[in-house]
This record gives C-alpha cells, structure tokens and sequence, in this order.
C-alpha cells in the first residue's frame, strides 16, 4: 500500500467498518483515492458503494475505521464538514428545487451576501465563469423544471463545484441518462480531470466504468475486493470480481411465439394531467410465447400505457383486448382473474404488504382464487402451502413464511413477487423494471424465469429502463417518446446506442445515427 | 422464538401501564395527597363484587365502541364519528323499540337490527363523500357528531318524546318487557354465591363477545376481511390486486357503523329501557382509546376495554374517600394511550430489527452453505 511514491491520496479510508441492524454494510473497507484520477467503485446493488459513499460526506458516521483527506485525519459528522474540506457529492436522485432558476439552486444554502442581502451579481459572474471555464453549459437563469435530466444533473456538479470541492463523489451518474448524455457527462469529467479535480464514481455499468475510469476499486458484500488499474482488466473479468461467480447476461433464444394474439391494443389512448394524451393512439399486440419490450425514457406513456392495460387507468379512446375479447369495462379483478400477472416497478409500493408475513403477501393479487381461497373465505393453509412452494421453487431466501416482507433484501422480494404471479399460471404479464434495484445474482433468477415462463406461452409486456434487459429478453422492442410509439426495431439488430437515438427523438425516422446525436 | 414474541407483545401495554401509574402517582404527590392511599382504596373498593358487575357492563359498552373503531383503524379509516353514530342509533332503536309491541326475541332482534341500520347509514354518508367527492373522513364525521347530537334531540323532543312522562326527564317511550334483554346475574351469583346486591350484569356482554369473535373471523379469515386490511397495510398495492377501493371504504364505514349502532344497546336493553336525558355519552371517544390500547385486536380491545371500565367504575370511591380528586383516573387513562402508543412504536421497531437480522442470516447461510444443500 505504501509502495507508490505519489503524494498523499486525495483520499483514504483504511478499514471502514458500518453495522446496520442484521447487516454489515462496510466490513473494514480500505479505498485509497490518488489526486487528479477518476476512480470508480464498483459492485452489485447491495455491496455497500453508496454506504461508503455516505461515510464518506458525512452523511452517517462509521462505526471503526479512519478517513485522511490529503493526509490530515478527517471525521465528518454532517455533509457540511465535509463540503469544508473540499468534498462534494452529487447524489443519485437530484436534489433540486424545480421552481427556483439555475443560478438560485446553486447558490441555495451558500449565498453570497453583501449587507444582509443576495448579491446576485457576484454569484452570477462565479456561476458564469464556472461554467465557462469547465465546459459547463448552462443558463443561470433557466426554471430547472424546464431541463432536460442530462443538464439537472449539470446544475448538481456546478453547485458541488462552487462550494470548493476538490474531490467529487458522483453517486450512478449514468443511471437516469441516455448514451448520449453519458458521453456528454465523461466529456464533462474529463475536463474536470484535467483541472486537478479528483472524482469517485460510482457505477455498476462496466463498460462505462472502463471508458472513463483510471483506476477502479470492486467491492462485494461489503468488502474490499481489490483495486486495479482500469487498463488492466476487461469488462469480464470486473464483473466476475464483482459478482464472485459467472457472469450472467441476458440472451436471446429463438422465439416460441405463435400467431395467438394474447394481448391487444387498438389505437389506445390515455389522457395526461396537462391535457396532452399520456398515451396516444398506441396499436400493438402481444401474441402468446413472445416478450414485447418497450423502452422509452422515463416518463413518456409508459406508466400510464401499463395502468390502462391493467385497468388501473381509464381510457380516453381505443380498445384492449385480451385472447380476443374486449376489456372494457373490466375492473381490475376480473382483469387478474382473467390471467393478468403484474410485476411492479416499485415492489414497496405496488407489490408488497410489507408489514405481513409472507404468506399474505403471497396471496395478493390472486386472493380471489384457489390455492388461496375456498369461496368467500381464505384458505389459510393452502396459502401456506403454496407460499412454501414459491420460497422454494423461487429461492426466496426467507427465515420462514411468517417473517414480514419488510425484513427481506430488495432481490428476495422480488423473487416472492415474480414467484407468485408464476405461480397463478398467468396468461399474460405485465413486467415494469422487473430487475430495477436488486443484485445480479436475484436479476438472473429473474430473467430465468421470464424465459421459462415464455416458453410455455406466456405473453409479456416488458417495460424497463435497462437497455441491455430489454435487447436481451425481447422477441420485439418498441420505442415510446411523448405516448407514442415511434419504432418498432429487431432486438437482434439494436444497440443501446441505437435505441437511445430512438428514445430522445434523436433518432427519428433514421436508422443509423451513430455519432450523430452528440 | 414465540416465547420472546409473546413477551414483546406484552411488554408494551405491561410497560405503558406501569409507566403510567408511576406518572400519575408523581402527579398525585405534587398536588399533596398519598398516591398509595388512593391506589389501595380504588382496589379494595374495585375488588368488590357490585364494582365487578359495573366493570362488566362498563367493558361491554367500550369493547364495541372499541371494535367500531377498529374496523375502521384496520384499513387507516379514522372514523371519529362513532360518538354520534351510537347515541343517534340509541335513541331512534329505543324509540323503534318503545313504539311498537312484539313477541320477545323479534322485539330485540327489531331494536337491534334498527340501531346497527342507523349507525351504519349515519357512518356511510361519510364513507359516501369520501369517495364521491374526496372529504376526509376526520373532517366529516367530527361535522356528523355535531349534526347527529342536534338531531337527536331535536327529533327526540319534537316526535318521539313520551308523552306520559310528566317529570322532568325528557325520554323515549318505555320498552315494553318483550323488548328487553334478560341480564346474568343468575350465571354470577351461580360462580360467586354471592348476591349482587341492585347491580346487573348485563346479558348484551354476550352480544359483544360474539361481536369480537366476528370481528376477528371476519378479518382473519374471510376474503373480503383480507381485501379490508390490504388496503390498511397498502392502498396502492391492495388497489393492484384488485381491490376496489371505494367500495371497501364504504364497506368498512357500514360496518363501522353498524357496530357503533349496538354501543348504547346494553344500557337501553338491559337496564334503561328507553333513552332520555340519563343516558351515557362519550363511549365514542372512549372506544378510540380503547382501540388504540388494544391494538385493533378482538383480544386486545378486550383487555383496554376492561381495564377502562374497571379505572370508570372504580374511580367514584375517590369522591368518597380521602382527598384525592377522582380526576387522576382520566389523567391516568390519558397517559395510558399516550404511552402505550409510543411503546408499541418502540417494540414493532425492535421486532422488525430482530426480524430483518433473521432475515439477512437466512440469506448469508443461503449464501455460504456447501453446495447441493438447499436450506
């Protein structure tokens, strides 16, 4: 470790150790950030990056270990220490006030005053001349509810930038971008690179890691790994350090679709908040044995188009059908027991009961039907018993069947959930990010079982934010962009790249862009 | 494992309690009277058979204002208005009642179904404009309880007062004796040999226990229960799976109420025999504490129910006894809520820390087991 004759790291944390309640989130991490280098952390969901992260802008405090910035030993107990010792953090989910401009959110919390007042003027030249010297193209006096999410996330590294910091912890940057974005921000890091700024990015995308990352440190169930020099491994090989085992990645099979149209949509239409058509007029059909993915940045129809479909959201115009027959009209029960699965895109708030005990959880969404119920009453052991077969069949990792949801990991969760909709014998589902937030291992048990369930006829509606999922597991893709479908494109022949094209409108009707968007 | 999930669950209200006598205690010391003195007179004199006999019509009245607050607790309806659903629901059954002659069982069976149709009807207008037009039901059924206490007694000196009663009392006209319910005192005097001397207990506590044992199979057992305490634990995600959620929220605003409708039942059938100016009020409000103690548990009510109609019945000696002013029952009730709220908060918290350690041991074990050796 003391072998390099570099100065003092911009940062170090030797044996970080952080308890929570049942898991050690940080078991005696060490991190050792040289000055001026991008370097990367990175693990599955769950391996303890953003508790690490956290620790280290004082957002929780460590329960053993030491942290030096720039050699001097450091403790932070709140954010604000550590904003003072020249340590910034741009977190995952933005956190803006939409109502306020530009130059009001950077300055929020660290006004510049002259007798007891805003001086605006100053902190506008500041804001100028940051942007301009680091490439950072923004207009101080735009409402940051009319940016794109690829200059929010601007708005975040400026503001980090103008309280000082020297070292920029940026929490899955990429998560929330377009590929195009994604070039436009490693642009950005670059040029903050060149100036002498140190940057720890967290990520879980490898190839993004590789692309931009000088030396990257994997970690793994809380622990440190091993730290290595970006130009030394390959994509693979980090992500078996990461995973611990085989790499797992979804793959296409030869499709097992026949002509039976299962699911139908004949110019659906849904009316948005603001008057504009949330869906509008969208004609697809899912046939039997087929997955249909629909990619498409968040907040374009997607949402809105799985809701009608489950009857959650009245139609403004159009038919759905299911086998053949109309849906109108159905509630969403006889939509259920008609064979309609659901895998929400948030478990907590769509899927799960969380303070009962697995069993009831198991039975939601099917409590009308046997093995659940016997006429109007439930039938508490056959629920048992068929909660015992999901554990089980599913690998739902669960001290028992009376343990609440709540207690469970993200990923046993969602195995309960996939598990149980399986376990209806569905004739349909209904998939919405149905690996988002849970670690690679629960992701290929996910995928496995979509598969599977494909090959025995299951008609899937896939909506996911994961690119690389969608290409993966669909027999057919669809692009949304403002309630419409704008493409349809043959997973075999995309590139996220292509489909990024596709979903910021970039791309519209062209076919090859590449290079173009930037 | 189910030895130390039984002593958490009896850990809070066993806490809360002691907690709250340690509290009011202090109280009676700063004032200047002996909190010992006031203890020990309210058990000699609770511990008296007539003082039991009240306990137990007392807990009857509370144990279903309890579980009217309950339903709605059960799904996160706060359902205030049970105050004004009861005492409206009294007076027109006792009214009913009083109006017409019938043969025995049918007469209470009519004054019953009248009240529990009142309650619910009051209660769903409620659940109506929560669902029609989105009024919180806090907000509506604390407005009701004003409107259903004026149009009591508006009606009940307008239409339905008797006539032949010419003191002061305004009231109901007198149930006849087909209409009233037999009372038990022969199973207590049987259990006792003791007499109870002017007291009855009264044989509606039976009503109520079947009540609780409904409650409880209804909830636990029944889909439409499941449906109920979905939408409770998760409306977005009960709404998922089908469940209609206006139409549970009216459901469970009917039962609600009709359970509300039975609270004045065991003091009119049982021992008033029709509704006038003497009749109890506030077990609506009482049956929100009760609730809250029990947990929104059939045997849990029960237990708050008790304990509440033992600290009402015991507490008149204070006024009689010593000088400790009576009002330190309500002080001590009051912080028996307060505390029992924020203990049962404290081990639900500690119970889902030892459950998610369990939990992440299950998988770690998962995890390092050899293979082929699926736990």
């Amino acid at each position: 470790m003391t072998t390099q004759s570099s100065p003092a790291p911009a940062v170090e944390l030797v044996g970080i150790t952080k308890r929570f309640p049942g898991v050690v989130a940080n078991d005696r991490v060490d991190l050792r950030v040289a000055e001026g280098q991008i370097h990367a952390v990175v693990g599955e969901n769950g391996a303890g990056k953003s508790t690490l992260m956290k620790i280290l802008y004082g957002m929780q405090s460590a329960d053993e270990g030491q942290m030096q910035v720039r050699g001097s030993e450091v403790r932070f107990s709140s954010p604000a220490e550590a904003i003072d010792a020249g340590i910034g953090m741009v977190h995952q989910h933005f956190m803006l006030a939409d109502n306020l401009t530009v130059l009001e959110n950077v300055v929020l919390g660290a006004e510049p005053t002259r007798r007891g007042t805003i001086d605006r003027r100053s902190a506008r030249r500041d804001l100028e001349e940051l942007g301009r010297s680091y490439g950072l193209d923004l207009h101080p006096d735009d409402l940051v509810e009319t940016l794109e999410v690829g200059e929010r996330q601007r708005v975040e590294i400026i503001k980090v930038l103008y309280r000082g910091a020297r070292v920029l912890i940026l929490d899955e940057p990429t998560a929330v971008l377009v590929p195009q974005e994604v070039e436009e921000l490693f642009r950005n890091l670059r040029e903050l690179k060149s100036r002498g700024h140190t940057i720890i990015f967290i990520d879980h995308k490898l190839a993004e890691v590789l692309a931009i990352a000088d030396t990257i440190t994997v970690l793994r169930q809380g622990r440190t790994v091993t730290t290595v020099d970006s130009g030394e491994v390959t994509a693979h090989e980090l992500a078996e350090l990461m995973v611990g085992s085989e790499l797992p990645a979804p793959s296409t099979e030869p499709r097992a679709s026949d002509e039976h149209v299962t699911l139908s949509m004949q110019g659906l239409s849904v009316a948005g908040t603001d008057g504009r058509p949330a869906v509008d007029a969208v004609n697809l059909d899912v046939h039997r044995g087929e997955i249909v993915g629909v990619a498409g940045v968040e907040g374009n129809g997607q949402g809105e188009l799985i809701e009608a479909v489950l009857g959650l959201r009245p139609t403004s115009d159009g038919d759905l059908l299911m086998d053949g027959e109309s849906m109108d009209g159905w509630p969403v029960r006889r939509r259920r027991e008609a064979g309609m699965g659901y895998i929400p895109e948030d478990r907590h708030r769509r899927g799960l009961l969380l303070d009962a005990p697995l069993w009831e959880n198991a039975m939601l969404g099917h409590q009308t039907q046997p093995p659940y119920a016997r006429g109007p009453w439930l039938d508490r052991s056959g629920a048992r018993e068929a909660t015992t077969r999901i554990v089980s069949g599913f690998d739902v990792r669960t001290p028992g069947i009376e343990t609440s949801a709540r207690a469970l990991s993200g990923g046993n969760q969602q195995k309960l959930v996939l598990g149980r909709e399986m376990l209806a014998g569905p004739r349909m589902l209904v998939a919405a990010h149905p690996t988002r937030g849970i670690d690679v291992g629960a992701q290929v048990a996910v995928w496995e079982d979509l598969r599977e369930a494909r090959r025995d006829g299951l008609a899937v509606l896939l909506v996911s934010a994961d690119l690389e999922e969608l290409i993966g597991l669909a027999d057919r893709l669809v692009v949304m962009l403002r309630g419409r479908i704008v493409a349809e494109l043959d997973p075999a022949t995309t590139t996220p790249r292509l489909l990024g094209g596709y979903m910021t409108g970039a791309a519209e009707g062209a076919t090859d862009d590449e290079g173009g968007a930037l | 494992m189910t030895l130390r999930r039984i002593g958490l669950a009896l850990a809070a209200p066993v806490g809360a309690f002691a907690f709250s006598v340690t509290l009011s205690s202090l109280v009676l010391l700063a004032v200047g009277t002996s909190p010992l003195e006031a203890w020990l007179e309210m058990l000699s004199y609770g511990s008296r058979l007539e003082t039991l006999v009240e306990t137990g019509n007392r807990a009857t009245q509370l144990y279903l204002a309890g579980i009217a607050v309950a339903i709605g607790f059960r799904m996160n309806l706060f359902n205030i208005g049970v105050e004004g659903q009861y005492v409206l629901a009294a007076m027109l059954a006792a009214a009913a009642g009083g109006a017409v002659n019938l043969p025995p069982i049918l007469h209470v069976v009519l004054i019953m179904a009248v009240a529990m149709a009142v309650g619910a009807s009051f209660a769903g207008v409620a659940g109506y404009l929560k669902v029609s037009r989105g009024v919180h039901e806090v907000i509506s059924t604390i407005m009701l309880n004003a409107v259903a206490l004026g149009l009591t007694g508006f009606l009940l000196r307008s239409w339905l007062l008797d006539k032949a009663d010419t003191t002061l009392n305004m009231g109901t006209p007198e149930i006849p004796p087909s209409g009233r319910f037999p009372n038990l005192n022969g199973v207590v005097e049987g259990l006792t040999r003791e007499i109870t001397r002017g007291r009855e207990l009264w044989g509606f506590l039976l009503v109520a226990i079947l009540v609780g044992v409904l409650f409880h199979l209804f909830l636990s057992r029944t889909r439409a229960g499941y449906d109920l305490r979905a939408t409770g634990l998760n409306p977005f995600a009960a709404e998922v799976s089908g469940v209609d959620p206006s139409a549970t929220v009216v459901r469970a605003m009917l039962l609600s109420g009709a359970v509300a409708g039975l609270i004045g039942l065991p003091e009119i059938l049982g021992d008033a025999h029709k509704y006038d100016l003497n009749f109890t009020q506030g077990l609506g409000f009482a049956g929100i504490a009760v609730a809250l103690i029990g947990r929104n548990h059939a045997v849990g009510v029960g237990i708050a129910a008790i304990l509440f109609g033992w600290l009402d019945s015991a507490a008149p000696i204070l006024d009689v006894v010593g000088d400790t002013p009576r009002e330190i029952v309500s002080i001590l009730q009051g912080v028996v809520v307060l505390s029992a709220v924020v203990a049962f908060e404290v081990v639900s918290r500690i119970r889902r820390a030892a459950e998610a350690r369990d939990a992440a041991e299950a998988t770690q074990a998962a995890v390092t087991a050899p293979d082929g050796t699926p736990s």
